[in-house]
């Protein structure tokens, strides 16, 4: 059922009689403030990638938060290295129905030397049967930004 | 706070659509067997109820448990929903237990249910996947099988971990189900066979994961005095615990394990703790249930085990939090045959099995998962073995773990975020 057809519809979708069963559509937009979130989704239209310094303890997020878990201290923003590691991976041949255009995908747990956590990101540009724990990988960001996560993206890189 | 002991079970068979039945029927379906169970019981001696679905997505009705509560007829009684996750059904068991031992009740219902076929499979993951951090992971390709893959990889690298112990609980979990009427996916595989299934997320296959389903499951839990009135051969709920972590992965940190009683630091000098490749809320929840039950070795001490096996890889990953063997251990211990059935064929080539059945009744890779009900029927699966009628509840004797004394449950959310263990007693 194609959204378009459906939302001028007149009347009733009937997928089955016995029992009845009705199409029933279901769309709405959210509000969807990332609030305290947001520099680091600003910072990846810059071409940085901002994690988060405790500043009692001095835990490092890869994946900001601005409070610590560790101490509960606010924390400052860091700028994160471009280049980290795999920590760990797999490739996807199936997903979320929003996802399915995109398999196979690859997805990967970034490490950063210095950093106490890790960063979830898809790796691009590599043959699934190539991808290994430790492969170096760099930060790359998309020329346009679409303020989501998938900004920032990962490549394997010989360095 | 007082003994609780659990008095009867339902369940509404497993199945991937029910499209003749809504939530409300299904429920009904499980309370109703239940009630039959214990002649001596009665409806006005319930004091409330506890609900638990996990998704309103799925459902399509908010406050869909008080629909549920006016349909079985138990309005004005005391009524909530629990919603957890993956282990809304263990946390909707506990939450009936704690009603009870505080001494709010003296007889508490717990229900639970999923109606996942209203959408299809893939919408279905999505609506999963949205239990992950929409702003860091599921924009990036939410998928739980994704997340559970990685996870797996992690545990292959740190422990030698292969994908043919992870198809050899595949295996044993489909072959069980084959005994238990209930169950949506029973068959007999191979381990070739699991590995030659379509791949979902490198290295786990269509058959290292478990279905969605559409079931119910109930259970009715009693004081000891009111047990001891209306049932013969109550069981008790010697210990519960539960546990948490991080809602993202890339968050958990990399420390000391938390030891259980027969472990010591020693075991685990290079191990950074709990990462991605163990579940630090499952160790949580069970050393606290072992602690109130007094289990020191749970290996020796308990009879059988259902654990949520939503993935073949976390039935490995679980076993080592629940402390059956040691952290990396847990490819081994199925290659030992200790979780498989002493008396089943699986076509596989075991040392010695019946050690420490898990998931005799097939666990979710072949009961199904129909969420807010899964945690329940691990309950209702344990109650039968414990009272010994398995044979009556199933037709079949099969799957009857003999001289069965204790048994122990686990529920589990999202990639580890709530975990339950309980663990139940014959009388």
């Amino acid at each position: 059922m194609k959204r378009g057809i459906h939302m001028h519809a007149q009347g009733s979708v009937l997928l089955g009689v016995d029992p009845l069963v009705l199409l029933d559509h279901y769309e709405i937009d959210y509000h969807h403030s990332y609030a305290q979130d947001s520099p680091f989704f600003v910072g990846l239209s810059k071409k940085k990638l901002l994690g988060s310094c405790c500043t009692e303890c001095g835990y490092i997020y890869a994946t900001p938060r601005s409070h610590c878990m560790e101490c509960g201290a606010a924390t400052d923003w860091c700028e994160l290295p471009l280049t980290g590691r795999v920590h760990t991976f797999t490739t996807c041949y199936f997903g979320g129905e929003v996802f399915l255009d995109e398999t196979p995908f690859t997805l990967i747990l970034v490490e950063f030397d210095g950093v106490d956590s890790l960063f979830l990101a898809r790796l691009k540009g590599m043959e699934p049967s190539t991808v290994h724990i430790g492969l170096p990988v760099v930060a790359r960001f998309a020329k346009t930004p679409s303020f989501k996560v998938t900004d920032v993206w990962f490549e394997h890189t010989h360095r | 706070m007082r003994p609780v002991y659990m008095i009867s079970g339902g369940i509404t068979k497993f199945a991937k659509a029910h499209i003749n039945k809504d939530f409300r029927l299904m429920v009904k379906e499980a309370y109703d067997y239940a009630l039959r169970d214990v002649p001596r019981f009665s409806k006005d001696m319930i004091d409330g109820a506890v609900g638990s679905y996990f998704s309103d997505h799925f459902t399509r009705q908010l406050k869909a448990a008080s629909m549920v509560q006016d349909y079985l007829g138990l309005c004005p009684k005391p009524s909530k929903r629990v919603e957890g996750g993956g282990a809304t059904g263990g946390l909707c068991f506990q939450s009936a237990w704690e009603a009870i031992a505080s001494g709010r009740m003296n007889c508490c219902l717990a229900f639970g249910f999923e109606t996942m076929s209203r959408v299809n499979t893939w919408k279905g993951n999505e609506f999963i996947a949205l239990a992950s951090d929409t702003n860091f992971d599921f924009p990036v390709g939410g998928f739980y099988s994704g997340y559970y893959a990685m996870m797996v990889q992690r545990h292959m690298y740190e422990f030698g971990t292969t994908v043919e112990q992870l198809a050899m609980v595949s295996v044993k979990n489909h072959v069980n189900a084959l005994c238990n009427p209930y169950a949506q996916k029973a068959k007999r595989l191979s381990v070739k066979q699991v590995r030659e299934s379509p791949m979902v997320a490198t290295p786990l296959t269509m058959e290292d994961i478990c279905t969605m389903s559409d079931g119910a499951a109930t259970c009715i839990l009693a004081s000891e005095e009111l047990a001891a009135k209306v049932c013969d051969r109550p069981v008790r709920i010697a210990g519960v615990g539960s546990g948490s972590d991080t809602m993202r992965m890339a968050d958990r940190p990399h420390d000391k394990v938390m030891l259980l009683p027969h472990e010591q630091e020693s075991d685990y000098l290079h191990l950074r703790y709990p990462g991605v490749h163990s579940f630090r809320g499952g160790r949580m929840a069970g050393k606290l249930a072992y602690e109130m039950a007094g289990i020191r070795n749970p290996l020796e001490e308990l009879s059988f085990v259902e654990l949520h096996d939503a993935y073949t890889s976390s039935e490995i990953q679980t076993y080592e939090d629940l402390g059956l063997c040691k952290y990396g251990e847990g490819g081994r211990f199925v290659e030992s045959g200790a979780p498989f059935m002493a008396d089943v064929n699986y076509g596989l080539d075991i040392p010695k099995a019946g050690r420490l059945p898990v998931n005799p009744s097939g666990g979710l890779l072949a009961c199904g998962h129909p969420v807010g009900a899964t945690g329940l029927m691990q309950a209702v699966f344990a109650f039968w073995q414990l009272q010994g009628t398995t044979s009556k509840h199933l037709g079949d004797d099969t799957l009857q773990v003999q001289q069965a004394k204790r048994g122990l449950i686990h529920s589990h959310a999202g990639t580890g975020t709530y975990i339950t263990v309980s663990i139940l007693e014959a009388t």
